[in-house]
């Protein structure tokens, strides 16, 4: 746990680039999205008690506004993760391309900010 | 210009953990952290202990975190740092003393990639001739100076300090693709661990690192595509 910490520590002070942002965040977003699954897996248990239980829990977590919120947050570590993981893949397979990363971090945020906006607004819509 | 130098201190004698120790030096703007540090361990504080060698940007013996990011303190000059220059040693090293880390685990990581050239057949005419094509595949590989710059600035090593690392990758690279070696197999097995090449997350921190700027991700990258297709 305190090499953990301290790995954290590391990677928040050390002044790297566009690369090492990209990496932590697409370990918050995998760690998210892993965090995701097991309360959906948990909340579709629910059914297993009744239907009473299971429409209450998914009325709190999936409709509730600060639940709509969050429905972005996933959103967003979804698309991030995809398309950060699809980088490294091309990186991978095209060490040579390796020299553009700065801009292909660029393209991919756009890419993931283009189909973020939309989503997120139709999301929130309800909620105005 | 006066720059305040904020110095992480540790002596094991004497310190149960590091601390900051703040110095004042009037240096020129083309002066080097390098040539700070001196001022202060020449006239203001001889206990703080460093390592540099050449002081030329060769020997790579005084790798250290400056203002957070890995570099050579004889290759960062005074202008660049801003008003206060933050130094410490490399990190998830053990650390020595103030700037010193032990580059025993380091080197011996080095040493478990074979980084020499390994052919037991006798040259046809007295020597191994190469193609300038053949020279110019490892070329970029052949510069580094094993400062652990890179090593030291990869989150894949901070979080495990058994992996391989950048720079042993980069020295495997050198010999790989030297079409005069015979011993690709023996590294790329190596290189294959657990330990090894897959561990690199293609995260960058050691191509920004890197004072001879060598396309480390690059190199590391081509180490995998051999291993993948069995072989160089």
């Amino acid at each position: 746990m305190a090499a953990l910490v301290e790995s954290i520590y590391k990677g928040i002070t050390y002044r790297g680039a566009e690369g090492q942002w990209a990496w932590i965040l697409h370990r918050a977003s995998g760690l998210g999205i892993a965090l995701f699954l097991y309360m959906h897996i948990v909340s579709i248990f629910v059914a297993a008690i009744g239907p009473g239980p299971y429409a209450w829990v998914h009325a709190t977590l999936y409709t509730s506004p600060p639940a709509k919120v969050l429905e972005v947050f996933l959103l967003f570590g979804v698309l991030y993760h995809a398309a950060n993981g699809m980088r490294i893949i091309i990186i991978d397979f095209f060490p040579t391309l390796g020299k553009y990363q700065r801009t292909i971090v660029r393209i991919e945020l756009v890419l993931v900010a283009v189909v973020l906006v939309p989503a997120a607004i139709i999301t929130l819509h309800s909620l105005f | 210009m006066r720059i305040k130098m904020r110095i992480r201190r540790f002596n094991p004698e004497t310190d149960s953990s590091p601390w900051w120790g703040e110095y004042w030096v009037d240096v020129e703007a083309t002066d080097r952290v390098l040539d700070a540090l001196h001022q202060v361990k020449w006239y203001q504080d001889g206990t703080l202990t460093l390592r540099r060698s050449c002081a030329h940007g060769i020997c790579g013996s005084d790798a250290m975190v400056i203002n957070g990011r890995n570099a050579l303190a004889c290759k960062v000059l005074m202008q660049d740092v801003g008003d206060v220059c933050q130094v410490e040693a490399l990190r998830s090293m053990p650390l020595i003393k103030d700037l010193v880390v032990d580059m025993e685990p380091f080197f011996a990581k080095y040493r478990a990639v074979l980084p020499y050239l390994i052919n037991e057949e006798l040259p046809a005419a007295g020597e191994r001739r190469q193609s300038q094509e053949a020279r110019a595949r490892f070329d970029d590989t052949t510069k580094c100076i094993l400062c652990a710059a890179c090593t030291t600035s990869c989150p894949s090593f901070w979080a495990n300090e058994d992996y391989i690392g950048p720079a042993a990758i980069v020295q495997a690279h050198r010999f790989i693709f030297d079409d005069r070696d015979t011993a690709a197999d023996l590294r790329l097995r190596a290189l294959n661990d657990v330990d090894g090449v897959w561990r690199c997350r293609t995260v960058f921190n050691c191509v920004q690192a890197c004072p001879r700027e060598i396309d480390v991700t690059r190199a590391i990258g081509e180490v995998k595509l051999a291993l993948m297709n069995g072989g160089d």
